[in-house]
C-alpha cells in the first residue's frame, strides 16, 4: 500500500470509508489524486463476517458513548443506543440492506412542495433534479442497482409473497422487490445472492454492494490510496486563512497523529461528522470548523421508521431471504388528503430471531407477548421508511458531562418528533396492519422505531448560507477546502434510503474536486 | 452448549457457590447433540435457591411452556456471570430476590406475574428482562424450538433450501420479483 508522509500538504485527507467516503476515496485516486482515508475501524472481510447475530453486531457496530434526548420513542425504547451504524472499514455499506431508491422530484423542493410548514426547517436542495439524475445513473450501474439498465430483480421470497398478496388486496400497484444494489446475478466480480437473510451481519456472498470490497480495493490498487484503519479523527485544523491543512487522530496504538491536507473531506456519518466539526472549533470559528451560521448538527433528520409484523396460521420463515428485498410504493407521493406532507415506503423486512425480540418487538413480557414469538415461524414483517421533517432543535450537539476514551465530548442526539411525523408513522402502520388483516393475519403486532440507521441532514447543502453548511457541491459555505461527503450533506432527508443518493453525490463532487483542484482552485 | 455437562462425570470446582441442574426431555434437539440427557450450571456468585428463583423469573418474563429448563438456565448463567464481575450488580441481585420471597419459584404463574408487576419499575425486572430477551432466544435450544435454522452460509444460503417454498398464497408475477439465479 502506498504511504503518505505525515507532513505532505498536498494530500486529500478524508474521514470515513463508507459510501461517501470510500467511494470518494475511489473517484479521486484514480484520477491520480492522493487520498489518506481515516477510518475509526478495523478492517474486516467476507471471511470475518460473523452470523451470530450479537457477534456481528459487537464486530461492525459503532458503540462509542453517546447520549440522546427529546421526546423520540427511541429514548425511551433504546435509551442506551440512539444511533445504529458501522465502525468498520466500509462503514455502514457492510451492514446496511441495500435498498436502492431515487428520490422524487418533489423531495428535493421540499419547501416549495410542502410549503413553510411551521415547526420545521424545510429548504429545497440546491441543485436540480436533473442534475442528481445524472448521478444516479452512474451510481447505479456502479452498484449493479437491480431493475436498472436490464439488471434482473431479486427473486420473490415468502416473505415477500405475503407482502405482494396483501399489497394487491389494498389495490397497490408499486410492488416489487426493489431497486437493490444486491447481486441478482454475477456482476462486477462478485457473485450473485444466494439469499441467506444475513445482510445486517455483513455480506459473506460479496452479493450486496460494500465499499469493503469494491470502491476501496479498486482505490488501492491505483497506488493513490493509503488506508488507515483504527485511526480515529479527533480535530480539523485549519491556518491562518481560514483554510484547512490537517487532520489530527489517534492511530490504532492511541498516539495522536497529524496529517497535513491540500482538501478534508469529512463523511464520518451524520453524528459524527457533525461532532468533528464542533470539536474543531477555534478562534475564527468559535462555535465549530464551518460553523458560522450555526447550522453544524441541526436538522438532523432520521426518517420515519418502525415494523409491522403480521402472524398467520401457516408458516412463512420470514428470515429465509435478503433482508429487505420488497417494496411497496404507492405512498411515496405527496398527498395532504392523507393529513401530512411527504411519503413512505413499506419495505420488505425479514429478522433473525435474537434481533426480532431484542429490536423488533414493542416492550413486553409474558405469556401474551410470548405467544408472539411462539409464531415467529408463521410471522411476515414489513418496515416504514418515510420522510421525516427537519427542525433546527433536532440536532447533534456536543455533551460537555460525558467524555469519550479520549476526553473529548461525545455526541448527544436530539429529537422532539413533528406532529406530521406521527400522522404519518400513524397512516403507515394502519395501512401497513391491514395489508395483512386483507390476506388473513390473525394478529398484527405493530414494534418500536429501532435506533436510527438513516442519519442525514447535519451538514446539510443549501443556496442561503444561512440554512446549511455547504454548497450544493457539498463544498463549506465558510471553508472552501472543506467538503462533507456523507448523509449529512442532504438537504431534506425524502422518502428514499440514502445510500444511492449519497454515493451519487459522491460521485459528483469528485468530478468537481478533481476539476477545481486542475484549475488550482484547491 | 459447552456450558453444559454430564452430570455423572463432572467434579465440583472449588469455586462454585451454587448449583442449577435439571434433565432434558427425551428427544429434544439437546438431548439428540449432548452426551447425557442431565445438564448441570455451576453458579459462581448466586447460591442454588437464588438460582432456582431467577430461573422462575425469566420463565415468567418469557413462559414458552414446551421451550426446556436448559435454555433458561442460560440466561441465569449470564446474570452469575454478570454478578461475580460487579459487585453491586450481585448486591442488586441478591436483594431483588430476597424481595421475591421464598415461595416464588413453587407460586402459580398468575401469581408470579403479580410480584413481578409490583417490581416492574425496579432496575432488577428490568435488567431481568432485558437479560432474558438478549440470552434466551440467542441459545441453540430456542432456535430449534421456534424453528429458526440460523447460520447460512455454510449451507449455500437458502436459495435451494424454501426461500420460496410458500404455497398458501399465489406465485409473485415474474415482472414484479425476479428470476432466479442460475
Amino acid at each position: 500500500m502506498k504511504r503518505i508522509d505525515m507532513n505532505d500538504s498536498g494530500a486529500v485527507v478524508i474521514i470515513g470509508s463508507g459510501a461517501g467516503g470510500g467511494t470518494l476515496a475511489h473517484e479521486l485516486t484514480r484520477r491520480g489524486i492522493k487520498v489518506v482515508l481515516l477510518e475509526a475501524g478495523k478492517r474486516q472481510s467476507t471471511e470475518t463476517f460473523s452470523q451470530v447475530p450479537g457477534e456481528a453486531f459487537a464486530q461492525l457496530t459503532w458503540l462509542d458513548a453517546r447520549t440522546q434526548s427529546g421526546d423520540w420513542g427511541v429514548g425511551r425504547d433504546f435509551p442506551a443506543l440512539p444511533v445504529w451504524h458501522c465502525k468498520t472499514v466500509g462503514g455502514t455499506t457492510v451492514h446496511w440492506t441495500a435498498s436502492t431508491p431515487r428520490l422524487q422530484p418533489w423531495e428535493v423542493r421540499a419547501k416549495t412542495t410542502y410549503g413553510d410548514v411551521a415547526g420545521a426547517s424545510l429548504i429545497d436542495w440546491p441543485i436540480s433534479y436533473n442534475e442528481l439524475v445524472k448521478y444516479y445513473e452512474f451510481a447505479e450501474r456502479r452498484m449493479g442497482v437491480t431493475r436498472r439498465n436490464g439488471v434482473p430483480g431479486l427473486p420473490a421470497s415468502n416473505n415477500f409473497k405475503v407482502m405482494y398478496a396483501g399489497a394487491k388486496k389494498l389495490g397497490y400497484k408499486q410492488v416489487h422487490t426493489g431497486h437493490m444494489a444486491i447481486n441478482s446475478r454475477a456482476f462486477d466480480g462478485r457473485g450473485a445472492c444466494i439469499q441467506q437473510g444475513f445482510c445486517v451481519q455483513g455480506c459473506k456472498m460479496g452479493a450486496k454492494w460494500s465499499t469493503l470490497y469494491t470502491e476501496i480495493p479498486r482505490a488501492e490498487a491505483t497506488g493513490n490510496l493509503e488506508l488507515r484503519s483504527e485511526s480515529t479523527a479527533t480535530r480539523i485544523e485549519h491556518g491562518a486563512d481560514g483554510r484547512v491543512n490537517g487532520a489530527v487522530y489517534r492511530d490504532s496504538q492511541g498516539a495522536e497523529q497529524r496529517q497535513k491536507a491540500r482538501i478534508v473531506c469529512v463523511a464520518g456519518n451524520a453524528i459524527e461528522t457533525a461532532r468533528l466539526l464542533l470539536l474543531s472549533s477555534s478562534a475564527k470559528f468559535p462555535q465549530g470548523l464551518g460553523n458560522s451560521n450555526d447550522q453544524v448538527g441541526r436538522n438532523y433528520c432520521h426518517h420515519i421508521t418502525g415494523f409491522v409484523w403480521g402472524i398467520f396460521d401457516k408458516p412463512v420463515f420470514l428470515w429465509r431471504g435478503a433482508t429487505l428485498a420488497g417494496v411497496v410504493e404507492d405512498e411515496v407521493i405527496n398527498e395532504p388528503k392523507r393529513g401530512f406532507a411527504g411519503g413512505y415506503r413499506m419495505e420488505l423486512l425479514g429478522l433473525d430471531l435474537p434481533t426480532f425480540v431484542q429490536v423488533g418487538l414493542p416492550y413486553g413480557w409474558g405469556r401474551d407477548f410470548a405467544s408472539i414469538i411462539e409464531s415467529y415461524r408463521n410471522m411476515a414483517g414489513m418496515f416504514i421508511n418515510g420522510e421525516d421533517l427537519p427542525r433546527a432543535d433536532n440536532r447533534i450537539t456536543l455533551n460537555s458531562a460525558v467524555k469519550d476514551d479520549h476526553g473529548l465530548p461525545v455526541a448527544n442526539v436530539h429529537v422532539n418528533e413533528h406532529s406530521n411525523d406521527q400522522a404519518m408513522r400513524k397512516h403507515a402502520q394502519g395501512q401497513m396492519s391491514r395489508l395483512y388483516q386483507a390476506i388473513g393475519a390473525r394478529r398484527v403486532v405493530v414494534g418500536p422505531t429501532p435506533p436510527a440507521t438513516h442519519n442525514m441532514c447535519t451538514a446539510r447543502m443549501s443556496a442561503d448560507p444561512r440554512e446549511g453548511v455547504t454548497n450544493g457541491w457539498g463544498q463549506a459555505h465558510d471553508v472552501k477546502n472543506l467538503f462533507i461527503s456523507d448523509g449529512s450533506a442532504l438537504s431534506t432527508p425524502g422518502a428514499a434510503n440514502p445510500t444511492l443518493t449519497i454515493v451519487a453525490l459522491a460521485l459528483r463532487q469528485a468530478d468537481y474536486i478533481g476539476q477545481q483542484m486542475k484549475a488550482g482552485n484547491l | 452448549m459447552e456450558e453444559l455437562v454430564n452430570l455423572n462425570r463432572r467434579e465440583l470446582l472449588k469455586t462454585t457457590t451454587g448449583l442449577l441442574t435439571g434433565l432434558m426431555v427425551a428427544g429434544s434437539p439437546l438431548a439428540m447433540m449432548a452426551r447425557g440427557r442431565a445438564w448441570a450450571v455451576d453458579l459462581t456468585a448466586l447460591s442454588s435457591p437464588e438460582g432456582v428463583a431467577l430461573m422462575a423469573m425469566a420463565r415468567t418474563i418469557a413462559p414458552h411452556d414446551k421451550l426446556e429448563d436448559a435454555a433458561y438456565a442460560m440466561v441465569v448463567r449470564a446474570i452469575d456471570s454478570d454478578a461475580s464481575k460487579d459487585e453491586s450488580a450481585c448486591k442488586m441481585i441478591r436483594e431483588g430476590l430476597a424481595r421475591l420471597g421464598p415461595e416464588f419459584p413453587a407460586s402459580a404463574e398468575n401469581e408470579r406475574v403479580a410480584v413481578l408487576k409490583k417490581i416492574e419499575s425496579s432496575a432488577f425486572f428490568q435488567m431481568m428482562r432485558q437479560k432474558t430477551m438478549q440470552v434466551l432466544y440467542a441459545t441453540p435450544l430456542a432456535y430449534a424450538y421456534f424453528g429458526y435454522e440460523g447460520e447460512a452460509f455454510s449451507k449455500g444460503g437458502y436459495l435451494l433450501r424454501g426461500f420460496n417454498d410458500l404455497r398458501w398464497l399465489p406465485e409473485v408475477p415474474l415482472e414484479d420479483g425476479g428470476p432466479m439465479p442460475t
